[in-house]
């Protein structure tokens, strides 16, 4: 073994590269290459005949004045915008609910995990089977209820979405809840105590300690549900597919349609940059705030 | 707490509890019905007379055994693939220092970020010129390297004081024996967390199998279990038993080690 400074820096370097070399050869050919040549297949036409063929800004253009491209958008929008409440609240209403000394808590934290670990081609037909508009147990006890003319879930452009956004959140939920759980532990009790002495009621308690402690929680929350909206691909693809009509067709799957079922690999890494792009803004963002926080 | 604040908390945890379950009992239940059973008005909450035959003829039915074994199979392999190769790499970024190390580990992290939906595409034109599409070395290839392991295990093995580690230099050990015979005994929680995950991620993935298994010899159970789905659209129950049948695994797993689970989510949420 060298002791020489220069020797000992030598060998580490050659010791820490080994530990690295087998997940990172992998991960280097698997990951880093594929993002860094979405880069240049963007730039490029190219189906499953002959090679990329650089034509620039062409994609671009092309992307403008894409009506399909811009469904996609939007509906990605109209997903996230809903799904990112909704979730957030359940989540942290689970997480508050369960922070509580009540029994039959380990169980519901057990259960309500199902969602996110249940394989989502298994969830997406049941809640097929219960969205379903004639028969179907959801607008058998909407009927039950007085509606009259309850929604045609998937079959419908209105309400193929809505189902989308709900079954989303129902396998989300107990994943942010956890996450909410493992940040209410941060939460110092002296600050309840102190709210307490001086007088404050649960609901100013909630709002006056345990919410600014759970900030940064939360951020994060936000942070990963927003990347989570933007990616949406799986659930769609076993729940509607995109329809009815483009009702519910997402980004991802705008990708997925004009690479795999159409073979325009270059004009579909076009459509991928933009979906990188959204979510590296948002990591953009997360940092900076990150940064701002701790200095 | 209140009596009454204790009551509405009882009360939100039921309406929670029947909210997330119910889609597992009506899948439950249904794969026990008849066809015709499934749908009535009114709702049937359970079957006339449960029909346990659908959980044999099943089998004969579909290829239920091959798409199961195949998933067993990939499931396996990438889960000893990510947790070997994730410790040892996160070993070299939590206890070796050398140059570039830590803008490495930044490569690592900033992919944590990027969707995979976003560079699905140039990944399979590389896996398909290096003509490994449509056979299972791709979705091993793509699942085993994640960085999440690296991520998980470097979160944990920072965790052990490096006095424990020079104790064992200066005994001689090198440093792949003090990995072997002091890290990797240390950090079985982390480990098992890391291998659930994995386990979990791999057993349920759809998009990779949809994109690269285009043999139905090499179908998982998610791939097979859609088309059965497409193909049978009328057979709501034996649809509902081959559903039971792909997530029951899973939550055997899941329930028996939740501990690990649950862990490994917080650390991987909380830091991310």
């Amino acid at each position: 073994m060298t002791t020489t400074p220069a020797g000992r820096r030598t060998r580490n370097t050659l010791l820490g590269w080994s530990f690295l070399l087998p997940n990172l050869l992998g991960f280097a050919l698997l990951t880093m290459v594929p993002v860094a040549l979405l880069f240049y297949y963007a730039f490029t036409t190219w189906d499953i005949f002959g090679g990329a063929e650089w034509t620039g800004l062409d994609n671009a253009r092309q992307l403008m004045h894409d009506a399909g491209f811009w469904a996609a958008v939007q509906n990605t929008l109209y997903y996230t915008v809903f799904h990112i409440p909704l979730t957030l609240v359940v989540s942290l209403g689970l997480a508050l609910l369960l922070n509580k000394r009540l029994r039959a808590v380990a169980f519901f934290r057990t259960v309500a995990f199902f969602p996110y670990i249940a394989s989502i081609v298994a969830v997406a037909q049941v809640w097929n089977m219960l969205f379903s508009p004639g028969y179907g147990p959801i607008n058998a006890v909407l009927r039950a209820v007085g509606v009259d003319h309850p929604p045609g879930w998937t079959t419908s452009a209105d309400w193929s979405m809505p189902a989308v956004i709900l079954v989303g959140t129902w396998r989300e939920m107990g994943y942010f809840m956890l996450i909410f759980l493992a940040g209410l532990q941060t939460v110092p009790g002296e600050l309840y105590e102190a709210a307490r002495v001086d007088g404050a009621n649960a609901w100013q308690r909630l709002w006056a300690v345990t919410l600014p402690c759970l900030r940064p929680t939360t951020f994060f929350v936000v942070v990963m549900l927003t990347v989570n909206s933007f990616k949406i691909l799986d659930l769609i693809l076993v729940m509607t597919n995109g329809g009815p009509g483009q009702s519910t067709l997402v980004l991802a799957q705008y990708i997925y349609r004009k690479g795999f079922e159409e073979n325009q690999f270059g004009y579909a890494s076009a459509v991928s940059v933009v979906l990188f792009l959204l979510c590296f803004l948002v990591t953009v963002v997360q940092f900076v705030v990150n940064r701002r926080r701790e200095a | 707490m209140s009596r009454v604040t204790r009551l509405l908390g009882y009360l939100a945890l039921v309406v929670a509890s029947v909210a997330v379950l119910l889609p597992f009992y009506w899948m439950v239940v249904s794969s026990l019905k008849t066809n015709n059973e499934v749908f009535t008005v009114p709702v049937k909450w359970w079957p006339e007379s449960p029909q346990w035959h659908n959980y044999l003829d099943i089998w004969t039915r579909s290829d239920m055994t091959r798409w199961l074994g195949n998933t067993v199979l990939l499931s396996v392999v990438v889960t000893l693939l990510q947790v070997l190769t994730g410790s040892f790499a996160a070993y070299g970024f939590a206890k070796v220092r050398f140059p570039g190390r830590d803008l490495l580990f930044l490569a690592y992290i900033g992919t944590l970020a990027v969707p995979w939906q976003s560079y699905m595409i140039p990944q399979f034109v590389l896996l398909s010129k290096m003509h490994l599409s449509d056979t299972r070395w791709s979705i091993i290839a793509i699942q085993a390297f994640g960085a999440l392991g690296v991520f998980l295990m470097k979160q944990f093995y920072e965790s052990i004081p490096d006095e424990l580690l020079d104790a064992a230099r200066i005994d001689g050990m090198s440093e792949y024996g003090i990995y072997r015979r002091i890290m990797l005994p240390l950090s079985t929680p982390a480990l098992a967390s890391l291998a659930l995950i994995t386990l979990v991620n791999t057993w349920n993935d759809f998009l990779g199998p949809l994109l690269y298994l285009r043999s139905s010899d090499l179908w998982t159970i998610q791939l097979g279990l859609r088309t059965f789905i497409s193909q049978y659209s009328a057979e709501y129950a034996l649809i509902m038993t081959g559903s039971v049948l792909s997530v029951l695994p899973i939550v055997v797993i899941f329930l028996l080690g939740q501990r690990y689970f649950v862990e490994g989510v917080a650390t991987t949420g909380l830091k991310g």
